[in-house]
């Protein structure tokens, strides 16, 4: 497989992630849709504040694969949700397409997750009383109102059949959650993250919850979004196998960028 | 849309919030029915008070009454003009009556309210006419015995009265005296019993008949007659005293059988004799009396007026009592009854009339009959309200086991609202979904509440059957309430609220858990387990 060439910082002092020459040849040139900096987030425990973020720095291309590792309760998933818009950084700055997003309002905000930034998460989140079909609708249905839905119904089902059969799951469409396995269920999850079309797939260890093959199905599924549909990806995980595979690893110690390795 | 949706698919897969509005349902169906059958009594009651009491009533406090009646006609027609559809003058005055037991021969005393009445113009002020029992009686008063038919189209198991009751009750009457003379002892035993079914019997045969020649009889003791013929014997099989129509209740018990069934007894029927006892008009009063006879009862339903009302001429009691006033001849009544046009504000008037007829001159009292009834009314009117309030405080209670049974289901969902917030759904639409869900859930409740509430309404009479034949208790006792079955109305409008009313509650209900759903951090609710 391919080897990743890894480069070292000393903890105290900031990487500088802007240095792309280790990118990929075929991200150069891309633009930048996502970039943070200094974004510091704390969690309360009481009256103790315990840091979680202390200050990160990270930037995506363009049809980059970008992995983000650490150990767990590194705050992968805490970044993950402020690349989301769906919690606020206490410090710092985060731009999606050259925009500030962390501080805009929460309508803003969400619209961005509805239309520009799919997510997946490691427990599928799916709506446990609505179908296949109906969970990869939602995004749309909270898009569009009622008229202006049905109106458009026949368009939207269409793109979601074809989502679903993307992922595989063709058969699946009048499947209620409960009645899916893990694997059918985040391909289910996979196909409603696509739903709106967006410009950035933000992914939360998708294959954590899942047995080698399963999580392997899925791994191809997204590796064929970004090689073949040019979908950016941001995605957590624990898998060093995966990591490797990635344009860019970004690993999360002690609330810091400790390391940046890029695929060769 | 997916609000819609989510609400509807929690709606499908939640029983127990539905189990949470039952007591919604059962709240406004009981609202529905209690609401309907106080409407029935209460629109009953009006009616029936209205109806006997005509819209306005000039009394004097004096029970010599007011002299000059006419005088007074023409005054109120001045001021009240084209809003007047009838007046009448009548007399109100207590009175005893006397009269002989049928069915135990003996006599009985009672107070009543003699009202002397015009019998041209009385119907026309009230609904006086309706209630009595003969059907000719009904079309037209005149005061005269009737062949029979009593009761037709009113109480169909009526006895025999009229002139077929008091020919046979006048030949035996005849054989007793005979007996009597003839055995030179009296013996209460020796009397022949009564040819009469004494209560009212099924199948009485022959009623309607009328005996040619003999349909109309002669009325006796009309001042011409009775003072140029002195001499003249009266014959009670073929004349009558002047007519009296009594108050049902008068000379009648409603009661039960061996069986059960319910029975009407009557003292007296028409075509018997009664004598009416009243003060005349003297310093101090002294009483005066006189014969009667029954030619009609009256049923109005309402045992207060049932059981102390009768009716008899007006002239009658002027004459019987001396209302006469001897300079100019004119014959004073106790009260003026009006009827007024429909849709006339009966207070204006009454302040019209108040103001012609001051207090401090005249002595009259002016009411409408909601005053005279005023208290009965606001009772049934409190007793209402308070219903109403108690039934609301239920579904209000109904509200706080929704509140709960939403709490629960915002804490089961709280990942779903999460997943919700991370597609992008705004906290209004979160909270929409659980005010939706709230909404549909209170639609649905107070919709079947409504369903069943009307269904019963509409069958609450063989309802109340079968509850009695179940428990053996009757529901609805008509010896009590003289309605022969449960009335009942009802209003849209009432229906209406209460459906809306419990609506708004289990809404009001949803608010809070939906605020609470609203207002959940989206990845505190996505790491929710
Ligand atoms: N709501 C919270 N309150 C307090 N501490 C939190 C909260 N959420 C996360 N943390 C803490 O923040 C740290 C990072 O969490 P997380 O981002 O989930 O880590 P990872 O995804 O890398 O395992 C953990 O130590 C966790 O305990
Ligand atoms: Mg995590």
């Amino acid at each position: 497989m391919s080897s990743a060439f890894e480069l070292t910082y000393p903890k105290s002092q900031q990487p500088s992630v802007s240095s792309n020459q280790t990118l990929h040849p075929r991200l150069l040139q891309a633009p930048v849709v996502l970039k943070t900096s200094g974004v510091t987030k704390s969690y309360r425990k009481g009256k103790v504040e315990v840091p979680v973020l202390r200050g990160v720095d990270i930037e995506v291309v363009e049809g980059e694969f970008q992995a983000i590792v650490g150990a767990s309760g590194s705050g992968k998933s805490t970044l993950l949700h402020l690349l989301a818009t769906l919690d606020r950084p206490d410090s710092g700055e985060i731009y999606f397409e050259e925009n500030r997003i962390d501080n805009l309002p929460a309508a803003s905000r969400d619209i961005l997750r509805n239309r520009y930034i799919g997510m997946i998460f490691q427990f599928y989140h799916l709506l446990p009383e609505l179908t296949a079909l109906e969970n990869v609708l939602m995004p749309v249905m909270i898009n569009h109102g009622i008229v202006s839905y049905m109106l458009q119904r026949r368009k939207f089902r269409k793109r979601a059949k074809e989502l679903l059969d993307l992922v595989g799951l063709s058969h699946r469409l009048k499947h209620r959650p409960r009645e899916m396995s893990g694997g059918e269920m985040q391909r289910v999850a996979i196909a409603r993250s696509l739903m709106a079309n967006p410009r950035l797939l933000l992914a939360d260890e998708p294959t954590g919850n899942l047995d080698r093959s399963a999580g392997d199905e899925i791994m191809e599924i997204i590796h064929e979004l970004n090689s073949n549909y040019d979908v950016t990806i941001v995605m957590v995980t624990h898998d060093m196998s995966i990591a490797a595979r990635a344009d860019r690893t970004v690993r999360l110690a002690e609330g810091r960028v400790e390391s940046v390795s890029f695929q060769s | 849309m997916y609000k819609l949706l989510l609400s509807w698919r929690y709606l499908k897969s939640r029983y127990i919030a539905l189990a949470s509005i039952v007591s919604v349902t059962l709240g406004v169906a009981t609202l529905i029915v209690v609401n309907s059958v106080m409407a029935g009594f209460s629109d009953e009651m009006h009616k029936r008070l209205h109806g006997i009491l005509s819209d306005i009533v000039i009394r004097s406090h004096d029970l010599n009454g007011l002299p000059d009646p006419e005088w007074h006609m023409d005054e109120i027609r001045q001021i009240l003009g084209d809003d007047i559809k009838a007046m009448t003058a009548a007399i109100q005055i207590p009175a005893m009556i006397n009269f002989r037991n049928n069915i135990q021969g003996q006599w009985i005393t009672q107070p009543i309210t003699l009202i002397g009445v015009d019998p041209s113009t009385y119907g026309a002020v009230s609904d006086f006419s309706e209630y009595l029992l003969h059907p000719e009686n009904r079309e037209q008063l005149d005061f005269l015995l009737k062949e029979n038919s009593y009761g037709l189209g009113k109480r169909e198991r009526f006895p025999v009265s009229g002139w077929a009751r008091r020919r046979v009750s006048a030949e035996w009457e005849q054989d007793a005296v005979k007996t009597q003379t003839d055995t030179l002892e009296l013996d209460a035993s020796d009397i022949p019993p009564s040819p009469f079914p004494l209560v009212d019997d099924s199948g009485v045969e022959g009623r309607g008949e009328t005996v040619a020649g003999l349909a109309e009889g002669q009325v006796h003791g009309a001042a011409t007659q009775a003072v140029d013929e002195p001499q003249l014997i009266f014959d009670p099989a073929t004349e009558q005293h002047t007519g009296i129509i009594l108050g049902i209740s008068i000379c009648s018990l409603r009661g039960r059988d061996a069986d059960g069934e319910v029975m009407d007894y009557y003292f007296a029927l028409p075509g018997d004799d009664v004598k009416i006892t009243v003060p005349n008009s003297g310093q101090p009063p002294k009483a005066v009396s006189d014969n009667f006879t029954i030619v009609d009862f009256y049923e109005s339903e309402m045992s207060e007026y049932d059981s102390s009302f009768a009716f008899v001429p007006l002239a009658k009691v002027q004459d019987l009592r001396g209302m006469v006033d001897v300079q100019s001849g004119t014959k004073s009544v106790s009260t003026i009854q009006l009827k007024l046009r429909e849709g006339t504000d009966l207070n204006t008037v009454k302040e019209k009339l108040q103001i012609r007829f001051p207090i401090q001159q005249f002595g009259y009292q002016i009411q409408t009959w909601r005053d005279m009834q005023g208290p009965l009314l606001a009772a049934v009117q409190l007793e209402t309200t308070i219903l109403n309030i108690l039934l609301f405080l239920i579904i209000a209670v109904a509200g706080f086991g929704i509140l709960a049974t939403f709490f629960m289901i915002v804490v089961e969902k709280t990942r779903d609202v999460g997943i919700l917030k991370s597609l992008g759904a705004p906290s209004g639409g979160v909270m929409s979904i659980f005010l939706g869900y709230g909404l549909s859930l209170g639609t649905v409740g107070s919709g079947v509440g409504l369903v069943l509430g009307l269904l019963f309404v509409d069958n609450i009479n063989i309802i109340a059957g079968w509850i009695e034949k179940v428990t053996g208790q009757e529901v609805f006792d008509p010896t009590v309430y003289y309605f022969n079955q449960i009335p009942v109305i009802v209003n849209p409008v009432t229906c209406v609220w209460v459906v809306l009313g419990a609506i708004t509650i289990a809404v009001i209900a949803s608010i809070l858990p939906a605020r609470k759903a609203a207002k959940l951090h989206p990845v505190e609710a996505l790491r929710y387990e």
